[in-house]
């Protein structure tokens, strides 16, 4: 007895701790079109992204890794500071081998709500089905030098040893271009754009107040990341600033507050916009669509769309902004596609898109 | 004559003796007002009734023995023993705050001002410090004169503006007013680091005001065709004036075609701004910096 009860425990122990480890690597197999869609993102909700490979159609263009880069994010883009919120599936066509299914995910980010609609092809292997994942491949930029004459603002300011009348270095002059209400059910739009007058960078918000109709304030609001906060000489942003619950009707007049601050800035990167085009999703929503195409050597890890849409008289009469969940490698396109107001989209005659960039660990920052 | 003109002689006469009473009292009232003022204008301080700031005072003092001295001023406050019968020195740093200075010695009291010592120190505004080249009235200078204990040197003195940049120098005198003196001045042509001075007696202050290019003028590009698609380059850059536009301006270059529009904000750097666009076999190219529109490149791929 003294003998049996020692290797009784040490058995236990260590048929206890095996079953602690060993995970089972079969994961229940899916047994129709729908289900292998909503398992597959089940697994990705969970980060398990060997677990979603499982439900992957073997062909040739699978991959493992691009696949879990595909969904978790790479090169410190937006997706690699999100998770997967949520997902409704929807079967758009079966048959007894084949079926396409509507993924509808809704990723929870760093910047808000992030939405992404893929149209799956399912497939049946054997009993079970398949999803096939279109990986979307890293286009391969050959190895090269691209030369970058770096250009830098730095910023002195006024020190405390300074005599009273020594003045600082003033805010770069900026000034509203135009600016327009759209009402907007309950809610009063205000948009426009700010130009940067000066030969200095500026970090620029713009700030509204609502007048009503016996001169109390109705609500003040700021662009907030409706806008390109730093300008370089002569660029011009759009902004937008949100009411909610505030009728148009109801305001008597607005006031403007544009905000300047000089800081240091850097001109690069240089972003391209590529084949912009107003169209008409899945859904039957106007989107406007194109490419984005870092020209520099740099990666722009989180690149933000601002688009501004004219009237046929050139007055701002929308504005729209998404941001992208793909980093911007050089000289690689990476699409992009921002909402386009229902109503404005009647009107629109003209559009412009400026990029805002986001960029870890700046070479050019460091001293 | 009447019986009324006699009444009134009458009555004239019967009021004499009350008005010449008046009279006298109050002649005697002056008498003593006199007299008292006499012994009081007698022991009165004789103090000038402005002095120089940071110069001594010497006050006289009849009498004999010891007595305490009291000195009120703007910022200041005294109170000391002196001896009676020679004269009271207040010193330099005694009388250093320009205002109105209220001495008070054995009874007495006296009044005098302080006024501020030649100009030593200026405090100069220079607003803006960036302006356009090449634009009037653009550049504004405000001196505040101070003597060398800080005080506002309030009587008009004539201060010299001078503003140069690239070896060209404006000059402009003005007289102050209440210890300010302000001018307006021209950039000049040339955009550069104007040196900004003012000056009044032996004092001089400095600054600098970054005088830069105004908006682009005449926006000149070429396009060529490249291995990656079309290269589109301006010409150096400048303001109407000739000055080059700073390097690090956006300039947005636009080309549209069947497959939609392509633009590019570039940046300005060693004068000129260049930008890759698509290739296209039929596409119409244009740039423009802020508001300024430049030409238009009607492309075709051949």
């Amino acid at each position: 007895m003294k003998v049996v009860l020692p290797i009784v425990i040490i058995v236990l122990t260590v048929v206890l701790v095996a079953m602690a480890t060993i995970q089972p690597n079969q994961l229940s197999p899916a047994k129709s079109p729908e289900g292998a869609v909503q398992a597959l993102l089940a697994r990705v909700q969970a980060r398990d992204y060997r677990g979603a490979y499982s439900y992957v159609a073997h062909n040739a263009d699978s991959d493992e890794q691009a696949f879990a880069e595909d969904l978790a994010g790479r090169n410190g883009s937006l997706r690699t500071y999100s998770s997967l919120a949520n997902a409704d599936t929807k079967v758009l066509r079966a048959t007894d081998d084949e079926a396409m299914v509507r993924a509808t995910l809704a990723y929870a980010t760093a910047v808000g709500a992030f939405y992404d609609t893929r149209d799956l092809k399912v497939v049946k292997e054997g009993d079970n089905w398949k999803v096939e994942w279109p990986v979307m491949k890293e286009a391969k930029v050959p190895p090269q030098v691209i030369q970058e004459n770096y250009l830098r603002w730095d910023v002195i300011t006024r020190g405390g040893n300074d005599d009273f009348g020594a003045q600082n270095v003033e805010a770069p002059r900026v000034r509203i271009v135009s600016m327009n209400a759209i009402p907007q059910a309950n809610n009063t739009i205000i948009v426009g754009e700010i130009e940067n007058e000066d030969t200095v960078p500026g970090f620029v918000s713009v700030g509204a107040t609502l007048i009503g109709k016996n001169g109390e304030v109705l609500g003040e609001e700021t662009s907030f990341d409706k806008i390109s906060h730093t300008l370089l000489p002569k660029e011009i942003s759009p902004f937008r600033i949100d009411f909610s619950n505030v009728k148009l009707a109801s305001i008597k007049s607005v006031r403007m507050t544009p905000n300047s601050m000089l800081v240091p800035a850097s001109a690069d990167p240089t972003i391209g916009v590529l084949h912009q085009r107003v169209e008409t999703d899945a859904r039957g929503r106007h989107v406007l669509k194109g490419e984005l195409v870092e020209e520099s050597g740099e990666v722009v890890n989180i690149p933000h769309v601002l688009a501004t849409y004219y009237d046929n008289a050139g007055k701002v009469i929308w504005v729209s902004d998404g941001y992208v969940d793909q980093a911007l490698l050089p000289q690689t396109p990476v699409p992009f596609a921002v909402d386009l107001n229902d109503t404005a989209a009647a009107n629109v005659h003209n559009y412009r898109v400026t990029v805002n960039e986001y960029i870890l660990n700046r070479q050019d920052q460091q001293p | 004559m009447t019986n009324d003109a006699i009444d009134f002689e009458q009555e004239l006469s019967a009021d004499v003796g009350p008005v010449t009473k008046a009279i006298v009292i109050c002649a005697g009232i002056l008498f003593v007002v006199c007299c008292l003022g006499l012994y009081g204008f007698a022991n009165e301080l004789n103090v000038p009734a402005t002095v120089t700031a940071g110069n001594g005072l010497s006050v006289p003092a009849s009498g004999s023995g010891e007595a305490t001295l009291y000195l009120a001023g703007p910022g200041t406050a005294i109170k000391r023993k002196v001896q009676l019968g020679g004269n009271v020195q207040l010193t330099g740093d005694d009388l250093q705050n320009a205002g109105r200075y209220v001495i008070a010695l054995d009874g007495n009291t006296a009044s005098f001002y302080v006024t501020a010592a030649p100009v030593h120190a200026i405090a100069f505004l220079a607003r803006p410090s960036r302006v356009p080249a090449d634009t009037p009235n653009v550049v504004t200078g405000t001196a505040f004169l101070f003597d060398r204990y800080q005080n506002l040197v309030l009587e008009p003195q004539p201060v010299k503006f001078e503003l140069e940049v690239n070896g060209q120098t404006v000059t402009r005198t003005e007289t102050s007013k209440d210890g300010v003196a302000y001018t307006k001045l021209d950039s000049s042509k040339k955009e550069g680091t104007a040196q900004f001075v003012a000056s009044s007696g032996s004092a001089s202050v400095r600054r600098v005001v970054q005088e830069v290019a105004s908006d682009p003028c005449n926006i000149r590009m070429t396009a060529q065709r490249d291995p990656r698609g079309i290269l589109v380059r301006t010409d150096p850059i400048r303001d109407c004036a000739g000055n080059p536009v700073p390097d690090g301006t956006i300039v947005t270059f636009t080309s549209t075609d069947s497959r939609g529009k392509n633009t590019v904000d570039a940046r300005i750097k060693r004068g000129i701004a260049q930008a890759q666009l698509p290739a296209s076999n039929d596409a119409t190219i244009s740039v423009a910096s802020g508001v300024v529109v430049g030409n238009e490149i009607k492309w075709r791929n051949e």
